[in-house]
C-alpha cells in the first residue's frame, strides 16, 4: 500500500513538480500529513533528488554545445569505477556521468560555450586523468525527446470532441 | 422517389443520437475543454502500432479466419481466465469482433425474435436501445437510481420481467454513470435469473477500469451464469485502441457458433492488421504484468478524485463512481435541465459535458463528465465549472 502511494506521488511529481501537497492529497485519497511524510522519506532516501523544470536549452543558448563522451578507464583496486567517476563528475562542466556496459565504461555528458572549449576540456582535463585510457567525443546536434518528453512534435488531441 | 415510403419504418423512427447535436456546437468552439469524450486520451502504446506496421510490411493483408486469428483467440482465452476467472475455449467459444459494438449488434440479432423484450439499465450507453430495435426487439429500460449508485437492483429487474423477456444487457462498469456491480450485487441478479430462460449480454468493455481496489467481477464467473451469458469485451478502453475497432465475444459454443454465422455473412472477419496489433497488446501486457494498463489506471484514478473533490467544493452532488472513466454529477439543484446545463456551461465557461438524457430518460438531472482528458485540462475544467456554479448560489 505504501509502495503504491510512493509510486503515485513520484508519478505526479515527475509529471508536474509544482503539484501542491493538498492537490496530491486529493489525487491519491490520502491525508496531507501522509503525503508530506512520504515525500520527506523519498527525499531522505535520495529517491527524489531535486525539483527542476525540464528545459530545452537549445532554444535559449544557441551557442551552448553539448557532447557525449565515451570514456574507457582502468578500474581501481579498491574503489572500482567509483573513484574515477567521482574525479570526473566533480567538474561543473560535466552534467551527467553513467557507468555503462559494453564497449566503454563511463558515459559523460558535457556542456560548454563553444566546440573548442569543450574539445579542450576533454583533451586537457578528461584525457589526462590517471586512469583514463581513451575518450571519444560525440557532439549533440539536436534533441528530439528528453526524459520522455517530445521536444517539438505536435501533441494535438485529435479525438472527436464529443463521443458516446 | 418517395424516400419516406422506401425506408424501413422501424429504422427511420429511431431518433438520431442526442450527442450529435451537441457535437456540432462544441466542434465550432475553439478553446473549449471537452469532458465529453468517451475514449482514452492516451495514445496506443507504440509497440502495438509497431506490430501492426510490421504485419503490413510482411504483407499480412488478407482475410483471417472468420473467428479471427487462432493466436489471438488463445491469448484472449488466457486473458479472460487469468484476469477475470472465466474459461472459454478459443476454438469455439470466442470470436473476434469489430469492437465490442459489433458484439452487441450480433448478439442482439442472434437472439431476438420480433417482439422479444430486452431489458437494459437506464441510463446506459447509447447503442443498446437502437440495436435492439434494429434487430426487431423491444427495448425495456429498467430505471437505475442514484441512491443505488446506479446499479441494477434485483427488485427493479424482477419487476421488469415479462413472459416476453428474452435477454438482459448488463453493462458494468457503466457508461455514463461509472457504476460498478460487485460480486454480491451480481449474485443477487443471478438469483433472479436462475430458473428463467433470460439470456445475459454482459458488456464488460471497461473491465480494466475499476477503482478503490475493487476488482471487476465478470458475470459469467457467477455460479450457473456462464451458460446464459455472452461476455463482450475489447481493446479500446484497456489498451487505448479505439480506432483499431477490435473486440471479442465469448460464450457457450451453441450461441457463439450462431453469432459467428451472422458475423461471417455480415463482416467476414475483423481487420487483419488490428488483430496483429491486438496480439501484441495482450502479449506485451502479459509480459510486463500489465504495467502500461496499470499506469493508465492510476492516472485515471487521480483525475477521478480531482473531479469528485471539485464537485464537493462547488456544491454538486455526485455518488462516487468506481468504474470506467466517467463521473455523473447531479445538477438538479441548479434548476436547469441536463440539456440546458450543458449548453449554458459550454457557452459561458467553454466546458463541454454530455447531458445525461443522451443515455436515457433517467439521465435527466445529471451530466456525464469524462476524465479521459489530460490532468491539467481536468483541473482547468473544474475551475471553470466552479465559476459557473456561482450562478446558482
Amino acid at each position: 500500500m505504501v509502495r503504491d502511494l510512493e509510486l503515485s506521488i513520484l508519478e505526479i511529481l515527475f509529471e508536474d513538480a509544482r503539484t501542491t501537497i493538498p492537490q496530491m492529497a486529493v489525487m491519491t485519497g490520502h491525508s496531507e500529513e501522509e503525503i508530506t511524510a512520504v515525500i520527506r522519506s523519498l527525499e531522505a532516501q535520495k529517491i527524489i533528488l531535486k525539483y527542476p523544470a525540464m528545459i530545452n536549452w537549445d532554444k535559449v543558448e544557441n551557442e551552448m554545445v553539448e557532447a557525449l563522451i565515451e570514456v574507457r578507464v582502468t578500474p581501481q583496486r579498491d574503489a572500482g569505477f567509483d573513484a574515477i567517476a567521482e574525479q570526473i563528475y566533480r567538474f561543473e562542466e560535466v552534467s551527467s556521468v553513467y557507468l555503462m556496459s559494453g564497449a566503454y565504461d563511463l558515459m559523460v555528458m558535457l556542456k560548454a560555450s563553444s566546440v573548442k572549449k569543450l574539445a579542450l576540456f576533454v583533451a586537457e582535463k578528461l584525457s589526462t586523468l590517471d586512469n583514463v585510457i581513451s575518450t571519444a567525443t560525440h557532439f549533440v546536434l539536436k534533441k528530439y525527446k528528453i526524459e520522455g518528453v517530445i521536444c517539438e512534435g505536435k501533441q494535438n488531441d485529435d479525438r472527436l470532441v464529443i463521443s458516446p | 422517389m418517395n424516400y419516406e415510403k422506401l425506408l424501413c419504418q422501424r429504422v427511420a423512427a429511431v431518433p438520431p443520437s442526442g450527442i450529435r447535436k451537441f457535437f456540432d456546437i462544441v466542434s465550432e468552439m475553439k478553446d473549449a475543454i471537452s469532458l465529453g469524450v468517451g475514449e482514452p486520451d492516451f495514445n496506443t502504446p507504440w509497440t502495438i502500432n509497431d506490430a501492426a506496421i510490421y504485419s503490413l510490411r510482411q504483407g499480412k493483408t488478407h482475410y483471417t479466419g472468420n473467428a479471427g486469428l487462432m493466436e489471438l483467440r488463445q491469448l484472449i482465452a488466457e486473458y479472460m481466465k487469468t484476469r477475470f476467472d472465466v474459461a472459454y475455449n478459443p476454438k469455439n467459444e470466442i470470436f473476434v469482433t469489430i469492437g465490442a459494438s459489433e458484439g452487441i449488434d450480433v448478439a442482439l440479432r442472434t437472439l431476438i425474435e420480433p417482439g422479444d423484450e430486452v431489458l437494459l439499465p437506464d441510463p446506459s450507453y447509447v447503442s443498446y436501445s437502437p440495436g435492439i430495435i434494429f434487430a426487431g426487439g423491444v427495448p425495456v429500460p429498467v430505471v437505475t437510481r442514484e441512491e443505488d449508485e446506479f446499479r441494477l437492483t434485483p427488485e427493479a429487474l424482477r419487476a421488469a420481467i415479462t413472459p416476453k423477456t428474452k435477454a438482459l444487457i448488463l453493462p458494468y462498469p457503466n457508461n455514463p454513470t461509472g457504476a460498478v456491480m460487485n460480486r454480491g450485487h451480481l449474485e443477487a441478479i443471478a438469483e433472479v435469473l436462475r430458473g428463467t430462460d433470460i439470456f445475459v449480454i454482459s458488456d464488460e468493455i471497461y473491465a480494466e477500469l475499476t477503482y478503490n481496489g475493487e476488482k471487476h467481477v465478470s458475470f459469467a464467473s457467477i455460479e450457473d451464469m456462464w451458460e446464459r451469458t455472452i461476455t463482450l469485451n475489447g481493446f479500446s478502453k484497456a489498451f487505448a485502441m479505439t480506432g483499431w475497432r477490435l473486440g471479442y465475444a465469448c460464450g457457450p459454443k451453441e450461441i457463439i457458433t450462431v453469432m459467428l454465422k451472422v458475423h461471417q455473412y455480415a463482416i467476414m472477419c475483423a481487420p487483419t492488421a488490428s488483430q496483429y496489433a491486438a496480439v501484441e497488446a495482450l502479449k506485451s501486457a502479459m509480459d510486463s504484468d500489465y504495467a502500461s494498463v496499470r499506469q493508465m489506471h492510476r492516472t485515471y484514478d487521480r483525475r477521478r478524485r480531482i473531479m469528485l473533490d471539485a464537485y464537493k467544493e462547488m456544491g454538486l452532488e455526485c455518488f462516487e463512481p468506481r468504474g470506467a472513466f466517467y463521473t455523473f454529477p447531479c445538477i438538479k439543484r441548479t434548476g436547469l435541465t441536463s440539456q440546458e446545463f450543458a449548453e449554458r456551461l459550454l457557452r459561458e465557461q467553454k466546458v463541454a459535458v454530455v447531458p445525461g438524457t443522451a443515455f436515457g430518460e433517467s439521465g435527466e438531472g445529471f451530466v456525464r463528465c469524462s476524465y479521459a482528458t489530460a490532468t491539467d485540462k481536468v483541473i482547468e475544467a473544474m475551475r471553470r465549472m466552479k465559476e459557473f456554479m456561482k450562478n446558482f448560489k
